[in-house]
């Protein structure tokens, strides 16, 4: 490989050159500084709820096995054997009792460790089983978030959550006094780089333009309700890359002003919950379908984006595969869950009405990038009017890039090895 | 009188036909008040409406994705893709007077922004006799690759 190039020379606080959507040698060093040394999110407990339950990911570009042993301990681990290195398994999701390589039948359990190898006398007593598990990455949760690392020197997960931690807290309030529970999700991938994406969930200036067709599509209490973007709401840096967009101030707390009025289309569902559940139980229940206010961005690959999860995935420099993975109350009313589903789909996907704008929008960013050189991508809105938040970190308006600029910051110290300021 | 398979793949044939043709309003008309139009997720998924799907239309919801696509607000559906389909391998599964159910395979070529896609799929109509003639109830669009990472679809399948 030729010298890694400078970040420095490409990125400055308030504007980013092109080329940070399109250098190879710049995306290798992102794969392996930022997806190798980040704690990078890979499930969410109900994925695998009971002992045994595995799903298939990756950290990075590394394909992962995430698997709950019969103690409950979850373990995330790469998907190859340590014989001649097949992945040892292909199903996305499932329940098992050992991973057996396909290739020469390696057996492995549910926490790696290398239970049986065939015809182990050719190895002349050599093999020693202990010391070939499959490779174990650092595991830590929050909330039921499963996030996991191969580096094992960096600060723990509580830590490098930090101030993103009560924002989380806030997210999970969407179970409605259950547990949240994934239910599915829409996988698309798009032409393009994936900070185009990362900074687009904490960009509130598109909403009412790329998503006109949306704001067609509802009513017109949800249409004031999504008229944010000269509203009260404001983007926050979190540090360590991490940020949050108020975007609905009112629906920041879903457990808080439960006395108000019920919006219109929810009120076919309230009406059907109250047969089962109190007058109190229905507006909690009510409110946690419509989601939060805010979107969480958790620098580099998940966010609590109002009602789902996005977690992106770089695939190459310019190729990027995003999941919005839609959640319910693990629990709760099958109708409530049941209208999460449908707005869900009515946003969200490749057949969304949000979704493949955003795409085409994110696509387009990628293409016009090539054009020229030398000429910068702004990341200054609402740099002028920004505020110190609780934290000392910047707050600006709802439409500030305030969320991009800390990212970028994160990314730069990461890639520099220096401290984000 | 039962529901002949040509009776039936002749409503199907219009109907891919108008939707190659963007002719959304008439493909609207195509279907009973009741009727879902379903694009699932999991292959083997039957509750569609206990699952996500990547759609699933009533009729409210069928008029605002025509709406979307002809309404020029949408910049991944101004203009809508290009779409050539053909259907074949028409089977009639189950056949009554007033409703039947036709399974058939559809390959579908996509042209947009230059970028030429295939989708196969796996479709199965309920169809039902109305006063207005036979009209779709029900239509499942089963993509053979609806597990795997998508693209915008930006039209009707």
């Amino acid at each position: 490989m030729t010298n890694p190039p400078d970040p420095r020379t490409v990125l400055a606080p308030d504007r980013a050159d092109g080329s940070i959507y399109s250098d190879p040698a710049l995306f290798a060093l992102e794969m392996d500084r930022i997806f190798m040394h980040h704690w990078i999110w890979v499930a969410h407990d109900s994925d695998i709820p009971e002992p045994g339950d595995f799903i298939t990911t990756f950290v990075g570009a590394h394909p992962v096995i995430v698997s709950r042993d019969r103690k409950g301990t979850v373990h995330v681990m790469l998907n190859r054997c340590r014989h001649r290195a097949a992945t040892v398994c292909e199903k996305a999701k499932g329940s098992t009792a050992s991973f057996v390589c396909p290739y020469h039948g390696w057996a492995y359990g549910l926490d790696g460790a290398l239970r049986g190898v065939p015809h182990v006398d050719g190895y002349d007593g050599q093999l020693d089983k202990a010391s070939l598990p499959l490779v174990n990455l650092r595991v830590a949760d929050y909330q039921g978030l499963i996030f996991a690392t191969f580096d094992h020197a960096i600060p723990d997960l509580d830590n490098w959550l930090g101030a993103a931690k009560p924002w989380i807290d806030l997210f999970m309030k969407q179970g409605a006094g259950w547990p949240v529970k994934t239910m599915g999700e829409h996988k698309f991938t798009f032409p393009g780089n994936w900070k185009i994406q990362l900074e687009n969930t904490t960009d509130a200036y598109h909403f009412p333009i790329v998503h006109k067709s949306f704001l067609d599509s509802v009513d017109h209490e949800t249409q004031d309700t999504f008229n944010f973007v000269e509203g009260d709401g404001f983007v926050e840096d979190l540090g360590h890359g991490h940020s949050v967009m108020v975007m609905i101030p009112e629906l920041v707390d879903l457990e808080a002003d439960l006395d108000a009025p019920i919006p219109e289309r929810f009120r076919e569902l309230a009406a059907a919950l109250s047969h089962d559940h109190p007058p109190g139980q229905v507006r909690r229940i009510v409110r946690a379908v419509g989601g939060t206010g805010f979107n969480l961005n958790l620098f580099p690959n998940l966010a609590c984006s109002m009602a789902f999860f996005r977690v992106l995935r770089p695939l190459d420099v310019t190729q990027t595969e995003i999941r919005h993975i839609a959640i319910g109350m693990d629990g709760g009313p099958d109708i409530a869950n049941q209208m999460r589903l449908r707005l869900h789909e009515h946003f969200q996907g490749p057949m969304g009405f949000g979704t493949p704008d955003d795409s085409e929008a994110w696509d387009r960013v990628q293409r016009g990038s090539h054009a020229g050189r030398g000429i910068p991508v702004l990341l200054n809105r609402g740099l002028g009017g920004e505020t110190q938040g609780p934290d000392g970190h910047p707050r600006g308006d709802v439409s500030a890039e305030t969320g991009m600029r800390a990212a970028y910051r994160q990314w730069l110290a990461t890639l520099t090895g220096e401290d984000a300021a | 009188m039962t529901i002949a398979l040509d009776e039936a793949m002749a409503l199907i044939t219009l109907e891919a036909d108008l939707l190659d043709h963007g002719a959304y309003h008439e493909w609207l008309a195509l279907y009973t008040p009741e009727a879902k139009y379903i694009v699932p997720i999991d292959p083997d998924q039957e509750d569609f409406e206990a699952t996500l799907n990547y759609a699933y239309d009533d009729a409210a919801m069928r008029r605002k994705r025509v709406a979307r696509l002809l309404g020029g607000r949408s910049i991944s559906a101004a203009p809508p893709a290009r779409t050539i389909r053909l259907l074949g391998r028409a089977r009639m599964l189950e056949c009554g007077a007033a409703s039947c159910t036709v399974r058939c395979a559809q390959l579908l070529k996509e042209l947009r922004q230059h970028r030429v896609r295939d989708y196969a799929a796996n479709l199965t109509y309920r169809l039902a006799r109305t006063s207005d003639g036979l009209r779709i109830d029900r239509k499942v669009i089963r993509l053979l690759d609806a597990t795997e990472a998508l693209t915008a679809v930006s039209y009707i399948l």
